[in-house]
């Protein structure tokens, strides 16, 4: 076990990165944290994005205040490794896990916070609630120690209506970075591009079954089959999942999947949603209902921002029928999905109302070749059509 | 509940979803996904708020009922009656 020191540092959170701003410290000196809590706000031209620390231990030294913008790769903090987790930190950790139907989780005593100027006092765990669901901490009374606002002072308030302005999002910055990776795109990546058209049919009709006996909060949406037949169809064809580094191709053990996000008053992101192959759609869902919202008030991870492994794009209900993506470097495959729309098919001899979608596929041609591509599509159009079995 | 408190609600659920829109000058017979562009996720919050907020479980079937904002307001007047 060493205790050493190790370096928390400014992360790369994506290819076009080269800088941060670092705008909030969550933790002091002295407090402990665990491997993935998140510790610090940094501005990006993405976005206001939250950073975990990647260690178990304890907060030594800060060393970059909060207004300094500083080169990816610098020193923010040091980090006291192999301090023992506290049994405190597991409770907020715990704490910060859905909540089980309200056993009075005794808010941790260790990390219990304290007062710093123009900060409202509040539990680590309460902050990341109110701030995961839009909620303006100096608006509420808090019934913890020295009048700490903790989870529960905030789950009666979730309901209430609240004010949602994008935050922390630049949208001038975020189209400069959406120009620089588009045009690295298209300056580095060979895209070919396929399309492919199939009938699901048999898949509305499975998911407006599932929902009719569902409520409007435990419906689910075409995207989360979209995504899954998606991550399914990468394990037989790993080619498409990974990135292009430094001359060669790096497939990607796990399946994470960048979700193209319009952002209202234009943008776009594609924030990451973590082992999708592994999660049932109805985890999808909770997963993609927690990303979106977090992803347009400008509020997501740093790990969320930088590890996608493929992207899927689908234009929902806007009218288009396909689209040819432009792959996000380092990755090397975008999957889009158009709108479903009601056309005349051929089944069976007959020509039948079905809904039609178009799934296309641009990929990168120095990793792989047509003929897989279309095996690729072909197996996403086979999933696609039966979302009982994914 | 009356139709003025009906009307408040639906129209405070909109803003959280298109908070940038002024939905005072909202079109009455304007659908609504065109009109604030709207994709699936949003309208599915949308009808999740308004079961929480007024107890009215939509089914999906009768999503293009609440379309444009009079045919949203006669349907959940109807519902709470």
């Amino acid at each position: 076990m060493t205790d050493g020191l190790v370096d928390f540092t400014m992360p790369s959170l994506g290819s076009d990165m080269e800088a941060g701003t670092l705008v909030e410290w969550l933790v002091r000196p002295r407090d402990k944290v665990k491997r993935g809590d998140i510790v610090a706000v940094v501005e990006t031209q993405k976005g206001a994005i939250e950073i975990e620390v990647f260690e178990d231990g304890e907060i030594a030294e800060i060393l970059v205040e909060p207004g300094q913008k500083v080169p990816v790769g610098t020193p923010l903090a040091r980090v006291r490794k192999g301090v023992p987790a506290s049994a405190a930190a597991e409770a907020v950790a715990a704490a910060a896990a859905p909540p089980p139907p309200r056993a009075p989780a005794p808010e941790p005593k260790v990390v219990a916070p304290r007062r710093k100027e123009g900060r409202v006092l509040a539990s680590p765990a309460a902050r990341e609630l109110a701030r995961s669901l839009g909620v303006d901490l100096a608006k509420i009374e808090g019934s913890g120690p020295g009048g700490a606002i903790v989870r529960a002072d905030i789950v009666g308030r979730a309901t209430a209506p609240e004010e949602k302005k994008p935050i922390g999002l630049d949208l001038a910055a975020m189209r400069e970075a959406i120009s620089a990776a588009m045009a690295r795109s298209k300056r580095e990546i060979p895209h070919y591009y396929l399309q492919h058209q199939i009938d699901v049919t048999p898949s509305e009709e499975w998911l407006a079954r599932t929902n009719a006996g569902r409520q409007p909060a435990d419906r689910l949406l075409f995207a989360v089959v979209a995504m899954k037949a998606v991550a399914l169809a990468l394990k037989r064809f790993p080619q498409f999942n990974g990135f292009w580094r430094e001359g060669k191709f790096e497939p990607a053990a796990a399946v994470h999947v960048g979700l193209a996000i319009a952002i209202r008053g234009g943008g776009l992101a594609a924030p990451a949603l973590h082992d999708v192959d592994r999660l049932s759609l109805d985890e999808l869902m909770t997963r993609l209902r927690d990303l979106v919202p977090r992803m347009r008030a400008g509020r997501i991870r740093g790990s969320e921002m930088a590890d996608a492994t493929i992207t899927v794009s689908s234009l929902g209900e806007r009218g288009v029928e396909a689209l040819f993506g432009v792959i996000y470097p380092p990755q090397v495959a975008l999957v889009g999905f158009g709108t479903i729309v009601r056309r005349p098919w051929l089944t069976e001899n007959e020509v039948r109302a079905r809904s039609v979608v178009t799934i296309t596929l641009a990929a990168d041609h120095r990793v792989s070749d047509g003929h897989a591509g279309a095996l690729f599509l072909d197996e996403i159009g086979k999933l696609v059509q039966e979302p009982e079995k994914l | 509940m009356n139709e003025t408190e009906i009307r408040a609600i639906f129209l405070q659920e909109l803003g959280n979803i298109a908070p940038e829109m002024d939905l005072q000058r909202l079109d009455a017979y304007a659908d609504l996904r065109e009109a604030l562009d709207i994709d699936s996720m949003d309208l599915l919050n949308l009808m999740t708020a308004l079961h929480r907020r007024l107890g009215v479980n939509i089914p999906e079937l009768d999503y293009p009922k609440l379309m444009n904002l009079d045919g949203a307001l006669r349907y959940l007047g109807d519902r709470l009656k």
